[in-house]
Protein backbone atom coordinates (compact mmCIF):
# COMPACT_ATOMS: atom_id res chain seq x y z
CA UNK A 1 0.00 0.00 0.00
CA UNK A 2 2.88 2.39 1.18
CA UNK A 3 6.60 1.90 0.02
CA UNK A 4 8.96 4.19 1.40
CA UNK A 5 12.53 3.67 -0.25
CA UNK A 6 15.16 5.74 1.01
CA UNK A 7 13.94 8.66 2.39
CA UNK A 8 16.39 11.71 3.33
CA UNK A 9 15.31 15.01 5.48
CA UNK A 10 17.45 17.53 6.80
CA UNK A 11 16.41 20.40 8.59
CA UNK A 12 18.85 23.02 8.17
CA UNK A 13 21.71 20.97 7.66
CA UNK A 14 20.68 18.36 10.26
CA UNK A 15 19.84 15.29 8.85
CA UNK A 16 16.73 13.85 10.43
CA UNK A 17 16.20 11.05 8.22
CA UNK A 18 19.95 8.91 7.16
CA UNK A 19 17.68 7.21 4.69
CA UNK A 20 15.16 4.77 5.94
CA UNK A 21 13.24 2.32 3.76
CA UNK A 22 9.71 0.98 4.84
CA UNK A 23 6.84 -1.07 3.48
CA UNK A 24 3.10 -0.46 5.12
CA UNK A 25 0.93 -3.53 4.04
CA UNK A 26 -3.26 -3.17 3.37
CA UNK A 27 -5.09 -3.98 6.34
CA UNK A 28 -2.37 -4.31 8.73
CA UNK A 29 -1.18 -2.21 11.89
CA UNK A 30 2.43 -0.74 11.90
CA UNK A 31 4.36 0.40 14.50
CA UNK A 32 6.87 2.82 14.66
CA UNK A 33 9.02 3.16 17.63
CA UNK A 34 11.84 4.54 18.95
CA UNK A 35 13.37 7.35 21.43
CA UNK A 36 12.45 11.27 20.71
CA UNK A 37 14.89 12.63 17.79
CA UNK A 38 14.75 9.53 16.35
CA UNK A 39 13.23 11.01 13.38
CA UNK A 40 9.17 8.74 13.85
CA UNK A 41 7.20 12.44 13.36
CA UNK A 42 9.37 13.49 10.51
CA UNK A 43 8.71 10.01 8.93
CA UNK A 44 4.99 10.78 8.96
CA UNK A 45 5.20 14.41 8.20
CA UNK A 46 7.03 13.57 5.01
CA UNK A 47 4.59 10.59 3.61
CA UNK A 48 2.01 13.79 3.99
CA UNK A 49 3.75 16.14 2.78
CA UNK A 50 4.29 18.39 5.33
CA UNK A 51 8.25 18.32 5.23
CA UNK A 52 9.66 18.02 1.73
CA UNK A 53 12.20 15.13 1.44
CA UNK A 54 15.75 15.72 -0.24
CA UNK A 55 16.17 12.14 -1.60
CA UNK A 56 14.16 8.71 -1.70
CA UNK A 57 10.93 8.17 -2.68
CA UNK A 58 7.04 7.41 -1.21
CA UNK A 59 4.77 5.61 -3.26
CA UNK A 60 0.94 5.22 -2.28
CA UNK A 61 -0.50 2.63 -4.21
CA UNK A 62 2.00 3.07 -7.25
CA UNK A 63 2.18 6.57 -7.49
CA UNK A 64 4.67 9.18 -6.36
CA UNK A 65 3.82 11.26 -3.16
CA UNK A 66 6.68 13.59 -3.61
CA UNK A 67 4.68 16.13 -5.77
CA UNK A 68 1.23 15.73 -4.35
CA UNK A 69 0.39 18.43 -1.63
CA UNK A 70 -0.56 17.84 1.65
CA UNK A 71 -4.50 18.91 0.96
CA UNK A 72 -4.58 16.34 -1.68
CA UNK A 73 -2.85 13.87 -0.28
CA UNK A 74 -5.69 13.39 2.27
CA UNK A 75 -8.07 12.83 -0.78
CA UNK A 76 -5.96 9.76 -1.64
CA UNK A 77 -7.20 8.43 1.68
CA UNK A 78 -4.25 9.19 3.94
CA UNK A 79 -4.75 10.85 7.25
CA UNK A 80 -2.62 12.07 9.94
CA UNK A 81 -3.80 12.52 13.63
CA UNK A 82 -0.57 14.80 14.32
CA UNK A 83 1.08 15.12 17.65
CA UNK A 84 -0.02 16.87 20.26
CA UNK A 85 -3.94 16.74 18.59
CA UNK A 86 -3.95 20.12 17.16
CA UNK A 87 -7.70 19.80 17.80
CA UNK A 88 -9.36 24.01 16.26
CA UNK A 89 -9.77 25.21 19.79
CA UNK A 90 -11.95 27.79 18.05
CA UNK A 91 -13.94 25.38 16.75
CA UNK A 92 -16.94 23.08 18.48
CA UNK A 93 -16.47 19.61 18.67
CA UNK A 94 -18.82 18.62 15.45
CA UNK A 95 -17.17 21.23 13.18
CA UNK A 96 -13.88 19.73 14.46
CA UNK A 97 -15.61 16.95 12.67
CA UNK A 98 -16.72 18.01 9.99
CA UNK A 99 -13.88 19.84 8.82
CA UNK A 100 -12.14 16.55 8.63
CA UNK A 101 -14.56 15.89 5.98
CA UNK A 102 -13.88 19.32 4.76
CA UNK A 103 -13.27 17.83 1.08
CA UNK A 104 -16.29 15.52 0.52
CA UNK A 105 -19.32 16.48 -0.68
CA UNK A 106 -21.54 13.25 0.05
CA UNK A 107 -23.73 14.86 3.16
CA UNK A 108 -25.44 12.09 3.14
CA UNK A 109 -22.30 9.80 3.74
CA UNK A 110 -20.94 12.70 6.17
CA UNK A 111 -24.00 12.34 8.19
CA UNK A 112 -23.61 8.73 9.18
CA UNK A 113 -19.59 9.10 9.30
CA UNK A 114 -20.38 11.35 12.01
CA UNK A 115 -22.91 8.87 13.82
CA UNK A 116 -20.19 6.11 13.33
CA UNK A 117 -17.81 8.65 15.27
CA UNK A 118 -19.67 9.36 17.98
CA UNK A 119 -20.64 5.37 18.42
CA UNK A 120 -17.11 5.27 18.91
CA UNK A 121 -16.99 8.16 21.07
CA UNK A 122 -19.95 9.17 22.75
CA UNK A 123 -18.20 11.73 24.92
CA UNK A 124 -17.66 13.71 21.68
CA UNK A 125 -21.37 13.56 21.27
CA UNK A 126 -21.96 14.45 24.38
CA UNK A 127 -19.80 17.88 23.84
CA UNK A 128 -21.04 18.34 20.69
CA UNK A 129 -21.53 21.98 20.72
CA UNK A 130 -18.66 22.76 23.40
CA UNK A 131 -15.51 25.01 21.60
CA UNK A 132 -12.75 21.68 21.41
CA UNK A 133 -10.61 23.77 23.65
CA UNK A 134 -12.68 22.98 26.56
CA UNK A 135 -12.27 19.66 26.36
CA UNK A 136 -9.81 17.59 28.70
CA UNK A 137 -6.37 16.22 26.91
CA UNK A 138 -8.29 12.59 26.55
CA UNK A 139 -11.15 13.97 25.08
CA UNK A 140 -9.52 16.27 22.50
CA UNK A 141 -7.37 12.86 21.26
CA UNK A 142 -10.52 11.22 20.78
CA UNK A 143 -11.00 14.10 19.00
CA UNK A 144 -8.51 14.25 16.65
CA UNK A 145 -8.84 10.58 16.01
CA UNK A 146 -12.87 10.98 15.23
CA UNK A 147 -11.65 14.00 13.00
CA UNK A 148 -9.34 11.86 11.26
CA UNK A 149 -11.86 9.03 10.55
CA UNK A 150 -14.66 11.73 8.96
CA UNK A 151 -11.95 12.08 5.78
CA UNK A 152 -12.56 8.51 5.47
CA UNK A 153 -9.38 7.37 5.74
CA UNK A 154 -7.91 4.05 4.01
CA UNK A 155 -4.36 4.43 6.01
CA UNK A 156 -4.61 5.91 9.21
CA UNK A 157 -1.52 7.47 11.23
CA UNK A 158 -1.32 8.24 14.63
CA UNK A 159 1.44 10.27 16.56
CA UNK A 160 1.94 9.65 19.50
CA UNK A 161 -1.38 9.14 20.48
CA UNK A 162 -1.08 8.54 23.68
CA UNK A 163 1.31 11.60 24.61
CA UNK A 164 0.21 12.95 28.20
CA UNK A 165 -3.13 10.58 28.97
CA UNK A 166 -3.83 9.03 31.91
CA UNK A 167 -3.46 4.90 31.41
CA UNK A 168 -6.72 4.37 31.44
CA UNK A 169 -7.07 6.93 28.82
CA UNK A 170 -4.33 5.45 26.68
CA UNK A 171 -6.70 2.04 27.27
CA UNK A 172 -9.39 3.45 25.64
CA UNK A 173 -7.79 4.88 22.52
CA UNK A 174 -5.67 1.87 21.78
CA UNK A 175 -8.76 -0.58 22.18
CA UNK A 176 -10.65 2.35 19.46
CA UNK A 177 -7.74 2.02 17.45
CA UNK A 178 -8.06 -1.73 17.10
CA UNK A 179 -11.87 -1.53 16.48
CA UNK A 180 -10.75 1.22 13.63
CA UNK A 181 -8.25 -1.82 12.26
CA UNK A 182 -11.14 -4.01 12.52
CA UNK A 183 -13.51 -2.12 9.66
CA UNK A 184 -10.69 -2.48 7.57
CA UNK A 185 -8.28 0.42 8.04
CA UNK A 186 -4.35 0.48 8.24
CA UNK A 187 -2.74 2.02 10.31
CA UNK A 188 1.06 3.30 11.14
CA UNK A 189 1.34 4.12 14.33
CA UNK A 190 4.08 5.97 16.35
CA UNK A 191 4.14 5.36 19.95
CA UNK A 192 6.34 6.37 23.06
CA UNK A 193 4.43 3.64 24.82
CA UNK A 194 6.22 0.27 22.90
CA UNK A 195 4.51 -2.50 24.93
CA UNK A 196 0.87 -1.14 23.89
CA UNK A 197 2.01 -0.27 20.37
CA UNK A 198 3.98 -3.98 19.78
CA UNK A 199 1.18 -5.99 20.98
CA UNK A 200 -1.33 -4.74 18.45
CA UNK A 201 1.12 -4.16 15.75
CA UNK A 202 1.60 -6.92 12.56
CA UNK A 203 4.82 -5.08 11.97
CA UNK A 204 7.27 -2.89 14.08
CA UNK A 205 9.75 -0.47 12.71
CA UNK A 206 12.62 0.61 15.85
CA UNK A 207 13.96 3.66 14.34
CA UNK A 208 17.23 5.49 16.19
CA UNK A 209 18.77 8.87 14.93
CA UNK A 210 17.19 8.88 11.41
CA UNK A 211 17.79 4.91 10.58
CA UNK A 212 15.65 1.77 11.31
CA UNK A 213 17.60 -0.37 13.34
CA UNK A 214 15.45 -3.01 13.93
CA UNK A 215 12.61 -4.83 12.11
CA UNK A 216 10.00 -7.81 12.61
CA UNK A 217 6.64 -8.36 13.91
CA UNK A 218 5.31 -7.04 17.08
CA UNK A 219 5.48 -10.38 18.78
CA UNK A 220 9.14 -10.80 17.56
CA UNK A 221 10.41 -7.34 18.70
CA UNK A 222 8.63 -7.85 22.26
CA UNK A 223 10.89 -10.53 23.13
CA UNK A 224 14.00 -8.95 21.54
CA UNK A 225 16.95 -8.33 24.26
CA UNK A 226 17.69 -4.81 22.73
CA UNK A 227 13.82 -3.84 22.16
CA UNK A 228 13.22 -4.87 25.91
CA UNK A 229 16.21 -3.08 27.76
CA UNK A 230 16.01 -0.23 25.17
CA UNK A 231 12.25 0.56 25.04
CA UNK A 232 10.55 -1.75 27.61
CA UNK A 233 11.88 -1.07 30.86
CA UNK A 234 13.30 -4.69 31.44
CA UNK A 235 16.48 -5.43 32.17
CA UNK A 236 17.55 -8.26 30.82
CA UNK A 237 19.78 -10.92 32.67
CA UNK A 238 22.59 -13.22 31.89
CA UNK B 1 -26.63 72.14 23.22
CA UNK B 2 -30.24 71.50 22.31
CA UNK B 3 -31.65 68.05 21.67
CA UNK B 4 -31.63 68.37 18.04
CA UNK B 5 -28.22 69.41 17.42
CA UNK B 6 -27.47 66.33 19.92
CA UNK B 7 -29.36 64.12 17.37
CA UNK B 8 -27.55 65.49 14.69
CA UNK B 9 -24.07 65.13 16.04
CA UNK B 10 -25.00 61.58 16.87
CA UNK B 11 -26.21 60.51 13.29
CA UNK B 12 -23.34 61.58 11.70
CA UNK B 13 -20.84 60.03 14.51
CA UNK B 14 -22.97 56.61 14.21
CA UNK B 15 -22.38 57.14 9.93
CA UNK B 16 -18.78 57.91 10.75
CA UNK B 17 -18.45 55.45 12.92
CA UNK B 18 -19.89 52.68 10.58
CA UNK B 19 -17.05 54.09 7.57
CA UNK B 20 -14.60 53.08 10.17
CA UNK B 21 -16.31 49.57 11.11
CA UNK B 22 -16.32 48.57 7.38
CA UNK B 23 -12.61 48.94 7.18
CA UNK B 24 -11.81 47.82 10.57
CA UNK B 25 -13.47 44.67 9.99
CA UNK B 26 -10.13 44.08 6.74
CA UNK B 27 -7.61 44.79 9.35
CA UNK B 28 -9.29 42.12 11.44
CA UNK B 29 -9.79 39.88 9.72
CA UNK B 30 -6.20 39.68 7.94
CA UNK B 31 -4.89 40.02 11.46
CA UNK B 32 -6.96 36.51 12.69
CA UNK B 33 -6.06 34.21 9.72
CA UNK B 34 -2.60 35.82 9.28
CA UNK B 35 -1.55 37.73 12.43
CA UNK B 36 -0.54 40.06 10.14
CA UNK B 37 -1.05 43.65 10.25
CA UNK B 38 -2.65 45.04 6.89
CA UNK B 39 -0.55 47.98 6.14
CA UNK B 40 -1.54 48.02 2.62
CA UNK B 41 -5.37 48.16 3.76
CA UNK B 42 -5.56 51.96 3.43
CA UNK B 43 -4.25 51.99 0.01
CA UNK B 44 -6.66 50.07 -0.99
CA UNK B 45 -9.44 51.70 0.29
CA UNK B 46 -7.94 54.59 -1.53
CA UNK B 47 -7.95 52.92 -4.81
CA UNK B 48 -11.35 51.70 -4.44
CA UNK B 49 -12.52 56.04 -3.90
CA UNK B 50 -10.39 56.30 -7.86
CA UNK B 51 -11.64 53.34 -9.40
CA UNK B 52 -15.37 54.24 -8.80
CA UNK B 53 -13.90 58.03 -10.18
CA UNK B 54 -13.15 56.67 -12.86
CA UNK B 55 -15.36 54.61 -13.74
CA UNK B 56 -17.85 57.62 -13.74
CA UNK B 57 -15.58 60.37 -15.05
CA UNK B 58 -13.17 58.68 -17.59
CA UNK B 59 -15.45 56.22 -18.74
CA UNK B 60 -18.95 57.41 -18.38
CA UNK B 61 -20.80 54.41 -16.89
CA UNK B 62 -23.67 54.85 -15.02
CA UNK B 63 -22.88 55.61 -11.19
CA UNK B 64 -24.24 51.85 -9.57
CA UNK B 65 -22.71 50.26 -12.45
CA UNK B 66 -18.85 51.85 -11.86
CA UNK B 67 -19.59 51.29 -8.13
CA UNK B 68 -19.87 47.78 -8.64
CA UNK B 69 -16.99 47.35 -11.31
CA UNK B 70 -15.09 49.58 -8.16
CA UNK B 71 -15.91 46.91 -5.83
CA UNK B 72 -14.98 43.90 -7.85
CA UNK B 73 -11.33 45.80 -9.32
CA UNK B 74 -10.60 46.17 -5.13
CA UNK B 75 -11.37 42.61 -4.58
CA UNK B 76 -8.71 42.02 -7.02
CA UNK B 77 -6.46 44.07 -6.03
CA UNK B 78 -7.09 43.42 -2.00
CA UNK B 79 -5.62 39.20 -3.45
CA UNK B 80 -3.06 40.84 -6.17
CA UNK B 81 -1.40 42.49 -2.82
CA UNK B 82 -1.68 39.25 -1.02
CA UNK B 83 -0.53 37.20 -3.69
CA UNK B 84 2.66 39.54 -4.70
CA UNK B 85 3.85 40.98 -1.00
CA UNK B 86 2.67 38.48 1.51
CA UNK B 87 2.28 34.79 -0.04
CA UNK B 88 6.18 34.63 -1.01
CA UNK B 89 6.97 35.19 2.71
CA UNK B 90 4.40 32.86 4.29
CA UNK B 91 7.08 31.05 5.74
CA UNK B 92 9.12 34.02 7.13
CA UNK B 93 8.90 35.41 9.90
CA UNK B 94 6.21 38.01 10.77
CA UNK B 95 8.41 41.09 11.07
CA UNK B 96 9.57 40.11 7.80
CA UNK B 97 5.91 40.32 6.16
CA UNK B 98 5.14 43.51 8.06
CA UNK B 99 7.51 45.34 6.14
CA UNK B 100 6.38 43.92 3.24
CA UNK B 101 3.30 45.44 3.87
CA UNK B 102 4.63 48.62 4.92
CA UNK B 103 6.17 48.49 1.27
CA UNK B 104 2.91 47.63 -0.12
CA UNK B 105 1.55 50.54 1.21
CA UNK B 106 3.85 53.11 0.26
CA UNK B 107 4.00 51.40 -2.94
CA UNK B 108 0.53 52.13 -3.88
CA UNK B 109 0.57 55.08 -2.46
CA UNK B 110 3.02 56.68 -4.77
CA UNK B 111 1.94 54.61 -7.48
CA UNK B 112 -1.39 56.63 -6.92
CA UNK B 113 0.83 59.70 -6.79
CA UNK B 114 2.22 59.21 -10.20
CA UNK B 115 -1.06 57.65 -11.95
CA UNK B 116 -3.92 59.52 -10.72
CA UNK B 117 -1.67 63.14 -10.09
CA UNK B 118 -1.23 64.45 -6.50
CA UNK B 119 -3.80 66.88 -6.92
CA UNK B 120 -7.56 66.53 -4.99
CA UNK B 121 -10.16 65.37 -7.43
CA UNK B 122 -13.75 65.56 -6.79
CA UNK B 123 -16.10 62.23 -5.79
CA UNK B 124 -18.61 62.37 -8.03
CA UNK B 125 -21.78 63.22 -6.28
CA UNK B 126 -25.09 60.64 -6.43
CA UNK B 127 -28.07 62.97 -5.65
CA UNK B 128 -29.84 59.69 -4.68
CA UNK B 129 -27.44 59.35 -2.06
CA UNK B 130 -26.43 62.96 -0.79
CA UNK B 131 -29.59 64.50 -1.10
CA UNK B 132 -30.34 66.57 2.16
CA UNK B 133 -33.27 64.93 3.97
CA UNK B 134 -35.49 66.25 6.93
CA UNK B 135 -36.96 63.32 10.22
CA UNK B 136 -38.32 65.82 12.82
CA UNK B 137 -35.92 68.94 13.29
CA UNK B 138 -33.02 66.99 12.74
CA UNK B 139 -31.53 67.56 8.57
CA UNK B 140 -28.96 65.08 7.46
CA UNK B 141 -27.67 63.45 4.02
CA UNK B 142 -29.72 60.60 2.89
CA UNK B 143 -26.35 58.64 3.17
CA UNK B 144 -26.17 59.44 6.71
CA UNK B 145 -28.80 56.58 6.91
CA UNK B 146 -28.01 54.53 4.71
CA UNK B 147 -24.24 53.97 5.83
CA UNK B 148 -24.96 52.52 9.02
CA UNK B 149 -28.09 50.00 7.53
CA UNK B 150 -25.41 48.76 5.06
CA UNK B 151 -22.68 48.48 7.50
CA UNK B 152 -24.98 46.41 9.62
CA UNK B 153 -26.38 44.22 6.87
CA UNK B 154 -23.08 43.62 5.75
CA UNK B 155 -21.96 42.72 9.24
CA UNK B 156 -24.37 40.02 9.51
CA UNK B 157 -23.65 38.37 6.44
CA UNK B 158 -20.36 38.45 7.14
CA UNK B 159 -21.25 36.88 11.00
CA UNK B 160 -22.98 34.39 8.72
CA UNK B 161 -20.62 33.34 6.38
CA UNK B 162 -17.70 33.06 9.18
CA UNK B 163 -19.43 31.27 11.30
CA UNK B 164 -22.49 28.89 9.40
CA UNK B 165 -20.97 28.26 6.20
CA UNK B 166 -17.85 25.81 4.79
CA UNK B 167 -15.67 28.37 4.03
CA UNK B 168 -16.13 30.54 7.03
CA UNK B 169 -14.98 27.20 9.15
CA UNK B 170 -11.82 26.85 7.05
CA UNK B 171 -11.14 30.64 7.99
CA UNK B 172 -11.83 30.06 11.11
CA UNK B 173 -9.85 26.60 11.07
CA UNK B 174 -6.68 28.18 9.01
CA UNK B 175 -6.79 31.18 11.87
CA UNK B 176 -6.19 28.36 14.54
CA UNK B 177 -3.95 26.79 12.84
CA UNK B 178 -2.55 26.56 9.06
CA UNK B 179 -0.49 23.30 8.97
CA UNK B 180 -3.26 21.31 10.63
CA UNK B 181 -5.82 22.88 7.95
CA UNK B 182 -3.43 21.73 5.63
CA UNK B 183 -3.65 17.77 7.23
CA UNK B 184 -7.87 18.32 6.87
CA UNK B 185 -7.93 19.12 2.97
CA UNK B 186 -8.73 22.70 3.28
CA UNK B 187 -6.81 24.70 0.88
CA UNK B 188 -5.13 27.49 3.23
CA UNK B 189 -3.86 29.69 0.09
CA UNK B 190 -7.30 29.87 -1.25
CA UNK B 191 -8.76 30.61 2.06
CA UNK B 192 -6.26 33.00 2.75
CA UNK B 193 -7.02 34.76 -0.66
CA UNK B 194 -10.71 34.65 -0.33
CA UNK B 195 -10.31 36.71 3.52
CA UNK B 196 -8.43 39.12 1.15
CA UNK B 197 -10.73 39.62 -1.00
CA UNK B 198 -13.45 40.03 1.67
CA UNK B 199 -11.76 42.32 3.25
CA UNK B 200 -11.29 44.68 0.50
CA UNK B 201 -15.05 44.36 -0.98
CA UNK B 202 -15.92 46.14 2.52
CA UNK B 203 -13.21 48.39 2.05
CA UNK B 204 -14.11 49.03 -1.33
CA UNK B 205 -17.90 49.36 -0.28
CA UNK B 206 -16.49 52.07 2.79
CA UNK B 207 -14.40 53.71 0.67
CA UNK B 208 -17.16 54.95 -2.15
CA UNK B 209 -19.75 55.88 0.57
CA UNK B 210 -16.10 57.65 2.23
CA UNK B 211 -16.67 59.72 -1.32
CA UNK B 212 -19.71 60.22 -1.01
CA UNK B 213 -20.19 61.98 1.82
CA UNK B 214 -16.52 63.47 2.20
CA UNK B 215 -15.98 64.33 -1.89
CA UNK B 216 -12.40 65.06 -1.77
CA UNK B 217 -10.00 62.05 -3.32
CA UNK B 218 -6.16 62.22 -3.15
CA UNK B 219 -3.77 59.70 -3.26
CA UNK B 220 -2.62 59.74 0.80
CA UNK B 221 -5.88 59.65 1.59
CA UNK B 222 -5.65 56.44 2.74
CA UNK B 223 -3.41 56.76 5.59
CA UNK B 224 -5.33 58.02 7.90
CA UNK B 225 -8.35 56.61 7.84
CA UNK B 226 -6.21 53.11 7.67
CA UNK B 227 -4.09 54.11 11.00
CA UNK B 228 -7.87 54.76 12.62
CA UNK B 229 -9.48 52.00 11.44
CA UNK B 230 -6.62 49.84 12.75
CA UNK B 231 -6.79 51.19 16.19
CA UNK B 232 -10.46 50.95 15.93
CA UNK B 233 -9.98 46.93 15.26
CA UNK B 234 -7.18 46.88 18.13
CA UNK B 235 -9.78 48.77 20.48
CA UNK B 236 -12.20 45.96 19.59
CA UNK B 237 -10.16 43.41 20.18
CA UNK B 238 -8.05 42.52 16.84
CA UNK B 239 -8.88 39.57 15.14
CA UNK B 240 -12.08 39.42 16.11
CA UNK B 241 -15.30 40.86 13.71
CA UNK B 242 -17.58 42.03 15.73
CA UNK B 243 -15.04 43.94 17.64
CA UNK B 244 -13.84 45.34 14.79
CA UNK B 245 -17.24 47.09 14.13
CA UNK B 246 -17.95 47.82 18.14
CA UNK B 247 -14.10 49.56 17.76
CA UNK B 248 -15.39 51.39 14.82
CA UNK B 249 -18.37 53.06 16.46
CA UNK B 250 -16.64 54.13 19.45
CA UNK B 251 -14.21 55.76 17.30
CA UNK B 252 -16.35 57.64 14.93
CA UNK B 253 -18.95 58.77 17.65
CA UNK B 254 -16.19 59.77 19.64
CA UNK B 255 -14.91 62.08 17.80
CA UNK B 256 -17.40 63.04 16.62
CA UNK B 257 -19.06 64.36 20.36
CA UNK B 258 -15.30 65.57 21.15
CA UNK B 259 -16.28 68.39 18.23
CA UNK B 260 -20.00 68.58 19.80
CA UNK B 261 -18.87 69.07 23.05
CA UNK B 262 -15.46 70.18 23.18
CA UNK B 263 -15.51 72.48 19.68
CA UNK B 264 -11.92 74.25 21.01
CA UNK B 265 -10.77 70.64 20.23
CA UNK B 266 -11.59 70.49 16.94
CA UNK B 267 -8.20 70.99 15.51
CA UNK B 268 -7.08 67.60 17.82
CA UNK B 269 -10.21 65.05 16.18
CA UNK B 270 -7.24 63.01 15.15
CA UNK B 271 -5.67 62.65 18.12
CA UNK B 272 -8.69 61.33 20.13
CA UNK B 273 -8.15 58.12 17.98
CA UNK B 274 -4.52 57.73 19.36
CA UNK B 275 -4.99 58.74 22.67
CA UNK B 276 -7.66 55.98 22.73
CA UNK B 277 -5.38 53.54 21.52
CA UNK B 278 -2.82 54.45 24.34
CA UNK B 279 -5.45 53.83 27.23
CA UNK B 280 -6.58 50.69 25.41
CA UNK B 281 -2.92 49.39 25.19
CA UNK B 282 -2.67 49.94 29.00
CA UNK B 283 -5.87 48.83 30.36
CA UNK B 284 -6.97 46.10 28.27
CA UNK B 285 -4.43 45.60 25.36
CA UNK B 286 -6.25 42.72 24.17
CA UNK B 287 -9.24 45.13 23.37
CA UNK B 288 -13.14 44.99 24.44
CA UNK B 289 -13.95 41.26 22.69
CA UNK B 290 -10.12 40.12 22.17
CA UNK B 291 -9.39 36.60 22.56
CA UNK B 292 -6.80 35.58 25.11
CA UNK B 293 -3.35 35.52 23.98
CA UNK B 294 -1.93 32.72 23.99
CA UNK B 295 1.39 32.11 22.55
CA UNK B 296 1.89 29.38 20.05
CA UNK B 297 4.91 26.30 20.58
Amino acid sequence: MLKIDNLKVAYGGIQALKGISLEVEEGKIVALIGANGAGKSTTLRSIVGLVKPEGGTITYHGEDLSKVDTKDIVKKGITLVPEGRRVFGNLTVVENLKIGAFYRNDKKAIKEDLEWVYSLFPRLQERTWQQAGTLSGGEQQMLAVGRALMSRPKLLMMDEPSLGLAPLITKEIFKIIEEIYKQGVTILLIEQNANLSLKIADKAYVMETGKITLQGSGKELLTNDEVKKAYLGESVHG
Amino acid sequence: MSFELFLQYLTNGISLGSLYALIAIGYTMVYGILRLINFAHGEIFMMSLYFAFYGVTMFSMPWYVSFVMAIIFTAALGMLVERAAYRPLRDSPRITVMVSAIGASFFMQNLGIVIFGGRPKAFPNISLLTDVIKIGTVTLQRLTLIIPVVTIVLLFGLLHLVNKTKTGMAMRAVSKDHETARLMGVDVNRTITITFGIGSILAAIGGIMWGSRFPQIQPVMGLMPGLKCFIAAVIGGIGNITGAVIGGFILGIGEIMIIAFLPDLTGYRDAFAFVLLIVILLFKPTGIMGEKISEKV
